[in-house]
């Protein structure tokens, strides 16, 4: 929101500082994000009176003898063809910063230093300067548009800074409103918190006009969708000569961003401003039927608006039409058909308030933005509709162009613009605060804020403003002493506020449940292995489906769209966290990592159905990726097995097919019997399709099913009394047979394997074609009694017997 | 018979001889070897001078007795000085064989880090749980109720603009913020109530300050008595224990259509002590998080009686948390598993 001071002081006596304003105002919840003085970059320039000026021979440029008071009288050449004796002009003295222009004199680059220069053999000490030179437009200061020097008033007197008599020292500040003061979107709105938070009466702006006892005959307005539109007021005016604006008005619009158009377009923008009103004009000759209807738009109906643009609405819009056809887009703009011309005659004026999500809601769609739909999405409040038009009817008498007639309609749902009677304990306001602010404290506030308060014991009346629509009664909630609360506490100060420490409250236990206990000791033990934490966004991409190469009916498909995507790579919820660690993986390499671990655990989304109509299943996921020359499919495996064995538990692999990994390098992981997970070595195809360098591992475990072991309870065992036993056995037997199976079938001969531990696979040699040797270290462990003489020997031979018998495996010689 | 001197001019040759060659012996072996030939055994020379004690006259035995027993004594221990001298000569000769670059570098063993806003996640878990606060996960989906309406933000209100949501469905979305879970909690618990909830949040921002994914960290106190007062109180220990002791609050007015009064709370600058620097862009203040009295009808929204119960609440974002304690200058550097980023950030 633009708040020029200048403008601001029209309602309020500013006796401070622009810095001591912003920080009343931030004390009281209005941010200054920017704050600037109009000429911020214009220094050391001086109404100049020129006493001489002598043309030099054979050029534009004139020698002028510049007298600027005080300051003294300097020699300065000018090409500019308005400079002459006796006149007055902006003299940039010499140290002076003005705007440098381009070879055009109107476009600025930045900002000049004047120095002291030489022109022709004529020294010059300083610049005369045009309006743009200054930073000016025609509309901030009449004349300052024309392609010469600025003509500075008869009465400027010579060496006087020329900044105040410019309104180049005025100040700007852009204010950040937050969502529930839509009535401070406005210079009056802004006027009235300036006024409570400097203590300094509101005045405002004059709503006086003569109606005159001329009648449009006839005219009528009629709203179909209340709904959209609880108040529409229309007012005839007559008579309107269209002329421009005068330059008080062109200088304020300009200074809040907007272009002067005419005086009666001028009006509809300057109250949109001032008192935070939008408004239309239309020309009543090209109105059909003497009437306005404010409804719905029909399917397909269309409109083309003042900048020429065809739109086709729908029922969701809503229109104001005259007896015929749509004239405007409520609260977004009017239509072409009916705008204000040259020789527009007869004006209708528009103040309304349309439901602001509406509007909101058709500028989207449309792709419509404007200062009335954007006023109108923050929220309109009806005391500005009547407040409004009755300032533009002022100001239409004010600048003298047009007639008031005496037809003025005003279709509403007989809300109130008049305040409302609340009341409120005082003690609950304090209890909200938790300090005590006095009684005539929260009276002189409540007073400057314009409630109207008086108190009585406990009690605290107020009358509410219409404005104020944030605090009115809401249904049941009549006594809203939280706000009233806030209200006392913005103006009287938070730094009244002191530090408690709950000390009504009951004590709790606080901490974590055991299963995120569980969830951060996984972590330390992942970290513990070099792997590091990383975070990717909840959604991915359908092109990662494909990437996976996922058939049709995989589980991973039936993903939940995110309707309003940022775009189609962010358009899934993840039912996979493989493919942003493949990616993820993939990015470091491009980055010239080419070894490294890392982890994720995060949620992917299981929907019960598509679209959405309960609540997904939101599974917790451990997704572990490893890449480098360093890492095998035995080094996934080490990780996953430290995994079980931190946690207590023990791990079992099969081997499995997954359509991203290697076709003999995956396996499922399962835990008691049941599924939890795979890991496996990435295909080389997708490792190609990344660009990927290294071989990389990826392993998801599902955290639902895991999590049931979290903190499981440690069974302590008593060392065993008796020695161990170790051998070392080598076997030969078919290359086909698996470490796996040949550990099962030891562990299955004897009860009294604690360990078995592989420690050599040879093949060749004396070992025959289709046939490996595979060297382990049993180690045996006595359980209630020390083994005697030849009962490991016997355990061997029992093992050995097994094993040729089940696997047709010998014992190697 | 033997002649006494000449057994004694012997004792003296040994002894002499026991003297020249001890001090060149150099080694474990060569002084293994001496004691062999010289000192210990039957056939040593010590004990072969022994034996011609048998040679002599009984009332010279004493003497020459003791006379050999002497130079044992004497020689032993010159003998052990030795050895002593040639032990200490070996040792240092095998730490000198030893000797390394001790600069060539080593590779340690590699530890993994978390996540900069897991890191900041437990601490602040660590210092609210402290405080009484249980860690309550609520859902990423959630229903448009959960999320707006029963946190006072109904269909047609002006807060929805202040965040673009992610919807999946009319009635499903992506949580905007964490408070969504807090609904859930004061519908099942009754209070007291304290509650913390942690959790990755969405908005349909993507720029170069905004990630659509993010983390919030959200605190709910519900009690008889509760006060804004005490929502200050809580969050001095709060900046204290994250940024040190001297940190101080700061509450400047805001709005959150779920608290009322609602207030955006700033701590003192902890790169500058308040003297202003450009981490908090010379104000002396760092924007921290935003908090406020729960508004009641959110309290009655859940069954909770507003008249005899109260709250307040209070969001932080952990990535902001993070870059600012860690200096991170760039929020998608959290979100790019830069190994280069992680490795750097850890405990500490």
């Amino acid at each position: 929101m633009i708040l020029p001071l200048s403008w601001l002081k029209d309602y309020v006596e500013i006796d401070v500082t622009p810095e001591e304003l912003e920080k009343k105002l931030f004390d009281a919840g209005f941010e200054v994000e920017e704050k600037y003085e109009l000429g911020k970059d214009i220094n050391k320039v001086v109404a100049g009176y020129v006493e001489k000026c002598e043309p030099i021979p054979d050029t534009h440029l004139s020698v002028c003898q510049v007298n600027a008071g005080e300051q003294g009288t300097f020699q300065v050449c000018c090409g500019a063809d308005n400079v002459k004796e006796g006149g007055k002009f902006p003299l940039a003295l010499v140290g002076a910063t003005v705007y440098a222009t381009a070879k055009d004199h109107k476009t600025v680059e930045g900002v000049a230093t004047i120095k002291k220069g030489k022109l022709r053999g004529f020294e010059s000490f300083g610049m005369l300067c045009s309006g743009v030179e200054l930073g000016l437009t025609e509309d901030l200061y009449p004349g300052a548009g024309y392609n010469g020097l600025l003509v500075l008033p008869e009465d400027a007197k010579p060496g006087e800074d020329v900044k105040p008599m410019l309104g180049l020292d005025d100040w700007i500040f852009d204010i950040a409103l937050t969502a529930n003061r839509p009535d401070c979107q406005s210079i009056l709105g802004m006027a009235r918190e300036v006024a409570a938070v400097l203590g300094k009466e509101l005045k405002m702006p004059s709503t006086d006009y003569t109606e005159t006892e001329v009648k449009k005959e006839g005219f009528t307005v009629s709203v179909e969708a209340q709904d959209l539109c609880p108040r529409y007021s229309a007012h005839y005016v007559y008579d309107v000569k269209i002329a421009p604006s005068p330059a008080w008005m062109k200088r304020r619009l300009a200074l809040v961003g907007m272009a002067s158009i005419s005086n009666v377009v001028d009006i509809t923008n300057y109250v949109l401003k001032e008192i935070g009103q939008p408004m239309h004009a239309f020309d009543c000759s090209y109105l059909e039927g003497n009437e306005i209807q404010v409804r719905r738009a029909g399917e397909g109906e269309k409109i083309v608006t003042l900048d020429e643009q065809v739109y086709t609405m729908s029922p969701a819009n809503l229109v104001i039409c005259d007896g015929g056809k749509p004239v405007a887009l409520a609260g977004v703009m009017g239509g072409l058909n009916s705008e204000i011309r040259d020789t527009t005659e007869g004006v209708i004026f528009e103040s309304a308030k349309f439901a602001r999500d509406n509007v909101r809601k058709t500028a989207r769609s449309l792709g419509k933005n404007t200062d009335a739909s954007a006023r109108y999405e923050k929220g309109v409040d009806e005391y500005s509709v009547v407040l409004g038009m009755k300032r533009a009817l002022h100001l239409i008498e004010e600048l003298g162009c047009g007639k008031i007639s005496c037809t003025h309609v005003d279709v509403n749902t007989g809300n109130s613009i008049e305040p409302t009677p609340m009341k409120v304990s005082i003690q609950k306001v304090n209890s909200v605060l938790g300090i005590t602010v006095p009684d005539e404290d929260i009276l002189n506030i409540m007073k400057r804020l314009n409630f109207n308060p008086k108190i009585d014991g406990d009690e605290l009346s107020i009358e509410v403003p219409a404005y104020r629509e944030d605090m009115l009664p809401q249904g049941e909630d009549v006594e809203r002493y939280p706000d009233v609360a806030e209200e006392v506490i913005r103006m009287y100060g938070y730094d009244h506020i002191t530090s408690t420490f709950m000390p009504s409250a009951q004590v709790t236990m606080g901490g974590y449940t055991l299963r995120q206990k569980g969830e951060l000791a996984l972590k330390r033990t992942l970290c513990s292995m070099g792997i590091h934490e990383c975070m990717h966004y909840s959604f991915f991409s359908p092109s990662d489906l494909d990437l996976l190469k996922f058939p049709e009916d995989a589980k991973e498909r039936n993903a939940i769209q995110i309707l309003n995507p940022i775009n189609q790579d962010l358009s899934l919820m993840r039912t996979t966290l493989a493919a942003s660690m493949l990616n993820a993986i993939s990015r470091n390499e491009k980055q010239g990592i080419l070894e490294g671990r890392l982890f994720e655990t995060a949620k992917i989304f299981v929907p019960k159905s598509l679209p959405l109509t309960e609540y997904p299943q939101e599974r917790d996921t451990l997704c572990v990726g490893i890449f480098g020359q360093e890492e095998t499919f035995y080094t996934m495996k080490g990780i996953a097995g430290t995994i079980a064995e931190s946690m207590g538990i023990v791990f079992t692999f099969e081997k499995k097919e997954k359509t991203f990994l290697h076709p003999y390098q995956t396996v499922s992981i399962s835990c008691q019997g049941e599924e939890i997970g795979y890991f496996g070595k990435v295909a080389y195809d997708i490792q190609d399709e990344l660009d990927m360098r290294t071989s990389a591992f990826l392993m998801e475990l599902d955290l639902e099913l895991l999590a049931k072991w979290y903190g499981s309870k440690i069974e302590f065992c008593p060392l065993s009394k008796y020695g161990e036993e170790k051998r070392d056995l080598a076997f030969v037997m078919d290359k086909e047979i698996t470490y796996g199976k040949v550990e099962e079938c030891i562990r299955k001969a004897n009860k009294y394997v604690k360990e078995i531990k592989l420690f050599d696979v040879y093949e060749g040699g004396q070992i025959p074609a289709g046939k490996k040797s595979m060297a382990y270290t049993v180690t045996f462990e006595p359980k209630n009694e020390a083994f005697e003489g030849d009962t490991v020997q016997k355990f061997v031979e029992k093992i050995c017997k097994n094993l040729k018998n089940e696997l047709d495996i010998d014992l190697r010689a | 018979m033997q002649d006494k001197n000449v057994l004694s001019e012997n004792l003296s040759a040994l002894k002499a001889k026991i003297e020249n060659e001890l001090d060149v012996l150099k080694s474990s072996k060569e002084l293994y070897e001496f004691k062999n030939v010289y000192l210990e055994g039957k056939k040593s020379k010590i004990s072969e001078l022994m034996k011609e004690m048998k040679n002599l006259a009984p009332e010279e035995k004493a003497s020459y007795g003791k006379s050999v027993n002497e130079l044992k004594e004497w020689a032993m221990g010159r003998f052990s000085n030795m050895e002593k001298r040639v032990k200490e000569l070996e040792l240092s000769r095998r730490y000198e064989k030893e000797k390394i670059d001790i600069s060539i570098p080593a590779e340690p063993a590699k530890i993994g880090n978390l996540h900069p806003v897991t890191l900041v996640r437990n601490q602040l878990i660590d210092i609210f749980a402290g405080m009484g606060f249980e860690i309550f996960e609520g859902s990423e989906i959630e229903t448009d109720y959960y999320n707006f309406t029963a946190l006072n933000t109904p269909k047609d209100h002006p807060a929805r603009d202040m965040q673009d949501t992610f919807y999946l469905s009319p009635e499903f979305l992506l949580r905007t913020q964490t408070s969504a879970g807090q609904i859930h909690v004061m519908e099942k618990k009754k209070p007291p109530i304290k509650i913390l909830s942690p959790g990755k949040v969405f908005r349909s921002d993507d720029d170069a300050t905004h990630s659509p994914m993010f983390s919030q960290m959200e605190g709910l106190v519900v009690d008889k008595g509760i006060t804004l007062s005490d929502l200050k109180g809580m969050l001095d220990v709060f900046v204290q224990k994250v940024y040190g002791e001297g940190t101080t609050t700061r509450l400047r007015p805001s709005y959150f259509p779920f608290t009322e009064p609602s207030v955006e709370v700033d701590c003192s600058c902890f790169a500058c002590g308040g003297k202003g620097c450009s981490l908090c862009k010379g104000t002396g203040w760092i924007e921290i998080l935003g908090a406020g009295v729960v508004n009641k009808k959110v309290l009655e929204n859940c069954g909770i009686d507003s008249e005899e119960y109260s709250g307040f609440a209070f969001g932080i974002g952990l990535e902001r948390t993070a870059m600012l304690k860690y200096g991170i200058n760039n929020i998608k550097l959290l979100f790019n598993s830069d190994i280069r980023v992680l490795q750097q950030i850890n405990d500490k």
